[in-house]
């Protein structure tokens, strides 16, 4: 019996201790119309020989093809020792530190993780995670609604080159709150937004603007003219951050006069593998001042009887095991185990090696982006200065080419058609530091291909 | 020690190449100040700090409503390949067919263990299950023209999470009081129950580890009255492959598979909160589920999209919810088989009654003494915290000196001084029995020499930690460190 380590000499003794004949007697109390037949749907048990030989039988189905595709989802490097010590029995197997002295480990990784996140945006305080950066999104835009002093309303500020499915799912986890976001158009030019657009919404009240840095074409905001405009408007401002980015670009802290009032994103970059979207973990650090606005869990650095150094779970009046109906949110479990892995990534890269990873991604994505806009029939299509994704224009039906270059192994890009049909056969391309010169030739060979034969 | 402190400036080396495309007003002027340390001083730091730990791999980790069984390390490698971990959300169909043909396999299995007729792999936890259901019965009452259901019934056991769901999804939460035999109390209920009743958030077995015997009366109940049932599957294993959720009349449940089926707790996630829905949810649906084309001899997996499911209450997340915890599930699932899934509940019922049993013949009081535990049962302390004045916290601390995880502590909200003990069905007798003498040396303590209880636990890094001063002196990181 998989897992299950009972002895029928034991379960003879643990029925009898219970005084019942058989373990079916333990749900006598389950009316009887209500007990299930056979599941026939399930298959019978696998080994656990074959069941690896099944999967590996799957995964070579699918294969490893070269991946040029972003969109809120990237492929860097992970240290090898990041997932290994990751998956330490310890970390793997632990709750949710309730009982804090037998969960020492798990707290001061916590806040370690807080203190690296808060350098990392350049804000005052983080906590432990939420899911993802779409759900980091929709607790910020409540999280606003809740603090924001200056303002009645429940309109959020949302521009269109914030991440399609960010803005979708956010629309989804706040609407039965009757919080209202309202689109901001780009810059046909830039594909950024430019204050002409804001200046539209000047005179009426809104609870936040977001921001994300960079956008979901790759390109570089003006995020100090945007969040100066906002505070003026008495709106907060909630910058979407790539946390890789951020240790070369300005963080969210500094942005215009007072900086962003809440920075969230998703922390996928940091050590966690695309593993098909998830799980990666969203990021959420305010200024102080709304700490107490704050959703999930946020662990503190105390002292015990005796004085000495040690962390708990904190503020934990916020919380729905606590407030229930009042609770700032319903979230209970977050992403620790992708928090452990980013953690331990973090600290062995340091700033420097962050910087590295995010340096040779941009250089990578703009040699990529030079060599195909030497293709005829290929061109940027906005002016403006970008990370590590950029959206370019073909002169051919883009879902065509795409399906195209899978036949030489490669993913060569997202498709926008769908969220933005304005851009045409656009795609959103993207060349991490993992990236060869030998891979982006061939993605340039391949599209050319790709480009004659469609 | 912190990792920061460990930190030597100049230990790390950049790349100097300058990166012309990024104005320099857009850049950061100072570095990050992260830690800069060799990668062994940082594998150490780590490997030390796990040492700190309870864990299912080290210690019995009874702790009630959040099954704390053992977790294959197999799924774990599994999940880890590179054609797996290293799989984009976005790859094209063609690369994919292996990966999505085990999610679509996932949700068949899960449709058939909880007899509901759709699965949606989307939420990323309990809390959003919980959320999606609650907002795809709200759907349904909008698509039906029917505003006025403005009310959800929760149980006063319930987890804090129903209440904290329904209040994000815009509803008003009223609370049904529970009997002493831990049976919702159906005049209250019928008195609740209304023109304005949108749905019932249940868990069954409830958090006070009985089955809720009544449950088909309370399904006629809500649904005569036009309301919809929410199962909680916090309790699923309790259950798993006997009953299922919808044989008993539930819409819409939420499977935690960081509990049922033994993906791993993570230190507090990642989970995976699975909704299944009866026929008549099918249209609401979060994005995504797989599909399955088939046509021409050839079958095409596929996410499901808004096209598919028009009236969906749309994405969760930004991509496909866990997929990593899905197949670790899945993997779990398919080393049961058929009847492996129905073992589960039935030696997690076989532990969990055989320690009530031996506890109360120990002394101990069961919250509820005369019905069979679920998976869980409660041992409530109050006599203990009235006479001996040791309480339910003083007992789990204690019992961290004599090397168990302590039980869930004063939850449910309604028992006083309580235990939510679950053992789990991958637990041997052996330590099942570990740990009642272990209760049975801390009753024995707390009669002849409190102290020792009251001031535990004395072998763990740290002692009892000071919270109030966590929480008025915030320091919530290594930079800043505030007053407020």
């Amino acid at each position: 019996m998989p897992f299950i380590p009972h002895t029928e000499n034991e379960i003879n003794a643990m029925l009898e201790s219970i005084g019942v004949k058989q373990i079916d007697d333990l749900f006598g109390e389950v009316p009887k119309e209500l007990r299930a037949g056979e599941l026939t749907k399930i298959p019978h048990g696998l080994s656990e020989m074959q069941m690896t030989q099944l999967m590996t039988e799957r995964g070579a189905q699918d294969g490893r093809p070269v991946c040029f595709i972003g969109a809120g989802a990237y492929d860097h490097y992970v240290p090898a020792a990041v997932w290994q010590i990751t998956t330490r029995g310890e970390f793997y197997t632990a709750y949710t530190p309730y009982q804090a002295e037998a969960s020492q480990g798990t707290l001061q990784l916590i806040y370690e993780f807080q203190s690296m996140m808060t350098t990392l945006t350049g804000m005052d305080v983080s906590n432990a995670s939420v899911y993802d950066g779409a759900s980091s999104l929709a607790e910020a835009i409540l999280m606003s609604v809740r603090a924001n002093r200056k303002s009645k309303s429940k309109r959020i500020l949302v521009p269109r080159n914030v991440n399609p499915t960010y803005r979708s799912a956010t629309h989804t986890l706040v609407n039965g709150q009757n919080i209202e976001l309202i689109d901001v158009p780009y810059d046909a030019d830039t594909g950024c937004i430019n204050l002409d657009a804001l200046k539209a919404f000047e005179g009426e009240d809104f609870a936040a603007v977001v921001i994300q840095q960079p956008n979901f074409f790759g390109s570089l905001e003006d995020v100090d003219a945007i969040t100066d405009w906002a505070h003026a408007n008495n709106a907060l401002v909630i910058g979407i951050v790539n946390p890789l980015a951020m240790s070369i670009l300005k963080p969210a802290g500094q942005w215009g006069e007072a900086g962003a009032d809440i920075a969230c994103g998703d922390g996928q970059p940091l050590g966690a593998p695309l593993s098909s979207g998830g799980p990666y973990y969203g990021i959420m650090t305010c200024k102080k001042a709304l700490v107490r606005q704050m959703p999930g869990r946020i662990v503190g650095r105390t002292v015990d009887e005796d004085g000495k150094e040690g962390f708990v779970l904190t503020l934990q009046a916020r919380e729905q095991h606590i407030r229930r109906s009042k609770a700032t949110s319903n979230i209970c479990t977050n992403q620790g185990l992708v928090v452990t892995a980013s953690t331990i990534h973090m600290s062995i890269l340091g700033a420097a090696g962050l910087e590295n990873a995010a340096s040779q991604s941009h250089l990578n994505t703009a040699s990529l982006v030079e060599k195909v806009c030497a293709i005829e029939g290929v061109e940027k299509v906005f002016n403006s200065a970008s990370f590590h994704e950029t959206v370019i224009k073909l002169n051919k039906p883009a879902k065509a080419v795409l399906d195209a270059m899978t036949n030489e192994n490669i993913i060569g890009g997202f498709d926008l058609a769908d969220n933005y049909p304005e851009l045409g056969d656009a795609i959103l391309v993207c060349a991490t530091e993992q990236r060869t010169e030998k891979q982006i030739d061939q993605y340039v060979g391949a599209l050319t291909k790709a480009l004659s034969e469609v | 020690m912190l990792i920061f402190e460990h930190s030597k400036r100049g230990l790390h080396k950049r790349d100097t190449a300058e990166l012309k495309g990024i104005p320099a007003n857009m850049r950061r002027a100072e570095p990050a100040k992260l830690p800069e340390v060799s990668e062994l001083q940082a594998v150490r730091h780590f490997t030390r700090l796990s040492t700190r730990n309870f864990s299912i791999d080290t210690h019995f980790y009874p702790l009630g409503s959040c099954t704390m069984k053992y977790n294959p390390r197999v799924a774990n490698s599994i999940a880890l390949m590179p054609e797996f971990a290293g799989r984009h959300p976005l790859a094209p169909e063609k690369f994919s067919q292996g990966f999505l043909g085990c999610m679509y396999e996932l949700q068949e299995m899960l449709c058939e263990v909880t007899g509901m007729k759709g699965f949606s792999l989307a939420p990323m936890a309990g809390a959003q299950g919980e959320f999606a259901g609650i907002a795809m019965i709200r759907a349904y009452h909008d698509a039906n023209g029917d505003h006025e259901r403005r009310e959800i019934l929760v149980p006063d056991a319930a987890h804090g999470t129903n209440p904290a769901t329904a209040t994000m999804c815009g509803y008003t939460v009223k609370e049904i009081p529970t009997l002493a035999n831990g049976d919702v109390n159906l005049e209250a209920l019928e008195a609740a129950i209304g023109p304005q009743t949108a749905g019932l958030m249940l868990t069954n077995p409830s958090t006070l580890g009985v089955f809720e015997r009544q449950i088909q009366k309370i399904a006629k109940m809500i649904h005569q009255a036009g309301g919809l049932l929410y199962y909680d599957g916090a309790n699923l294993n309790a259950i798993l492959g006997k009953i299922r959720p919808g044989d008993m009349g539930f819409d819409v449940i939420h499977s935690n598979l960081h509990k049922t089926f033994a993906t791993p707790h993570g230190g507090g996630g990642p989970g995976s909160g699975a909704i299944g829905v009866s026929a008549r949810l099918i249209p609401f649906m979060p994005i995504a589920g797989v599909i399955k084309d088939e046509g021409q001899g050839k079958e095409l997996y596929r996410w499901a999209n808004k096209t598919d499911y028009p009236q969906s209450i749309g994405h969760l997340s930004a991509f496909f919810g866990n997929p990593g915890v899905l197949i670790r599930a899945y993997v779990y699932m398919r080393l049961l088989g058929r009847d492996g899934m129905s073992r589960v509940s039935e030696f997690s019922t076989l532990n969990a009654n055989y320690m009530m049993a031996e506890m109360k013949k120990a002394g101990f009081q069961a919250a509820i003494p005369d019905r069979f535990a679920s998976h869980e049962f409660i041992i409530t302390l109050k006599k203990q915290a009235k006479e001996l004045h040791v309480t339910a916290m003083d007992f789990a601390k204690r019992l961290l000196d004599l090397g168990y995880h302590a039980p869930t502590t004063y939850f449910p909200l309604l028992v006083p001084e309580c235990l939510l003990i679950e053992p789990t069905e991958t637990e041997s007798k052996e330590d099942l029995d570990g740990f009642i003498k272990a209760m049975v040396q801390i009753q024995q303590e707390a009669e002849n020499n409190p102290e020792i209880v009251t001031t535990a636990p004395h072998t763990m890094p740290v002692k009892r930690l000071d919270e109030v001063r966590a929480a008025k002196q915030l320091d919530l990181s290594w930079t800043v460190t505030q007053a407020s």
